[in-house]
């Protein structure tokens, strides 16, 4: 699966997409939910939090294990997708579809430190043994 | 170097994604292990377990040798091809190893032990041997695979795999076993489901393996193999016992034998040891996942999950912990996950049993 060139990408294998309006959304990798496999259960922070670059703030679990998601960089959480709740199994089925929360960034230019998709494939690559 | 059973290449032509299970290379899934776990429940499903080891006991006295060796009594084997769930213990009454041992002849007995325990199950049985039977022969089968092929469709899918199995084990009864020419057929599992675990030449698991596929049986990994093992109540050697707890902590006393005046190892411990800890069923009220080794927290006072997970049947999270007696079915407990208190209700497990959930 490539990695699509329109997005940032973090170390711990989050996505950030910058919406129209000025806020991102924030998804895990597909590369993450395949380390993953399965999953069966996502909690996302509430609406009105605000968040530092780095913080824990999300949890996805798969059949085999928990994993943190954490805020790629600061800013307030300004909406949560609740969908996936119901439906956690949507983070494998389409990781780059299902955002899992947006941000209002504390100072867009933020952004601009986070990995492209060049950089992140390289991470990925290095990860691998 | 991690070992590699007969089906490695099957695994990787099927793009199993292979892990570390104990030193060997196995399949973990094949893709989805929801959807593996599925099959196995409605339709009929295959595991390599060939990591596991066959051991063959052999010669005059076999018996009397088990009778000593395992909890359980061996004299509940009296027709051949019977089998038997037992714990091996230490003197101390810790479980070395849980294992199956299928009755063949009076001189022939067939245990199957835990891959991870394989080698001090050997030396363990060896040292017992030499003290109480020097001349039975203890061999360790690692030129058999095994296949454990489970589902309601296990049995229709075998035959016609394996036309030649279907005359002698059709008629068999769950956990009974049978020599088919160069097969071992046994009706035995670790999924709650109807199948057979069948031993086979080393040479002759790709074949078997192709032919099973080609009727229908879809691979299943490891991971499946643990949430199908977990809804269907079975204990997992390593995480709901090991040597520092007895059966009576694991939830199983039924396969131990106090009765009567036989002997075995670990009998003396069991009558002394206090009986304070069980092994129950939880079943999460709340939001979140079940894992082992977190906290459960009993008007009792404290225990441990020891095997948890999301249970694909129950759409929910389940768990075996080990909590204080006086703990009981109805009664709600807390766990904490991650920090937070959630609340579970203690359940009668198994939790599923052939497709259907019983919690």
């Amino acid at each position: 699966m490539s990695i699509p060139a329109d997005l940032k990408y973090t170390k711990s294998h989050e996505w950030v997409r910058l919406e129209a309006d000025g806020s991102v959304s924030v998804g895990i990798s597909h590369h993450a939910q395949e380390l993953l496999g399965d999953m069966v259960f996502v909690e996302n922070p509430t609406v009105g939090r605000k968040l530092v670059a780095g913080e824990e703030c999300a949890v996805v679990e798969s059949v085999k294990a928990a994993s943190d998601v954490y805020s790629p960089i600061a800013g307030e959480v300004v909406a949560a997708n609740g969908d996936l709740e119901g439906a956690p199994e949507t983070l494998n089925q389409d990781s780059y579809a299902a955002w899992m929360f947006k941000l209002k960034p504390a100072n867009a230019a933020d952004l601009d430190g986070l990995m492209d998709a060049t950089a992140y494939a390289a991470h990925v690559a290095s990860e691998a043994h | 170097m991690l070992k590699q059973t007969p089906l490695n290449a099957k695994h990787h032509e099927a793009n199993a994604k292979l892990v570390d299970f104990s030193g060997w290379e196995m399949p973990i899934h094949y893709g989805s292990q929801v959807e593996e776990h599925h099959f196995v429940r409605n339709d009929a499903g295959m595991f390599d377990v060939s990591h596991m080891l066959p051991v063959d006991i052999k010669g005059e006295g076999a018996r009397a040798f088990l009778r000593k060796l395992v909890a359980n009594n061996i004299d509940k084997l009296q027709t051949t091809g019977r089998a038997l769930y037992t714990c091996m213990l230490h003197e101390g009454g810790g479980v070395v190893d849980d294992l199956i041992i299928y009755f063949m002849s009076e001189s022939w007995f067939r245990l199957v032990v835990n891959a991870g325990c394989a080698d001090k199950d050997l030396a363990w049985m060896e040292v017992q041997r030499d003290k109480l039977a020097p001349k039975l022969s203890i061999t360790p089968r690692r030129d058999l695979a095994m296949i454990a092929i489970q589902g309601p469709n296990a049995a229709a899918k075998l035959w016609a795999a394996m036309p030649g199995t279907r005359e002698l084990a059709e008629a068999m009864k769950p956990f009974h076993a049978v020599v088919v020419g160069e097969m071992f057929v046994a009706r035995t599992g670790y999924t709650g489901e109807d199948g057979f675990e069948v031993m086979v030449p080393n040479k002759a698991a790709p074949f078997f393996w192709q032919a099973l596929l080609e009727a229908g049986v879809k691979p299943c990994g490891l991971g499946a193999r643990d949430t199908l093992r977990l809804e269907a109540g079975m204990n997992l050697y390593g995480q709901d016992m090991d040597e520092g707890v007895t059966p009576f902590d694991s939830g199983l006393a039924w396969t131990v034998d106090m009765s009567g005046e036989r002997d075995f190892i670990g009998k003396d411990a069991l009558s002394r040891l206090p009986r304070n800890r069980q092994l129950v069923g939880l079943k999460l009220l709340d939001r979140g996942v079940l894992r082992g080794h977190q906290s459960v927290f009993t008007a009792q006072g404290e225990g441990e999950i020891t095997s948890g997970s999301f249970s694909p049947t129950l759409n929910g999270s389940i768990a075996l912990a080990r909590v204080p007696v006086g703990i009981k079915v109805g009664d709600t407990v807390e766990v904490d996950i991650r920090g937070k208190r959630m609340k579970a209700a203690v359940v009668k497990y198994p939790f599923v049993r052939n497709g259907k959930a019983l919690v």
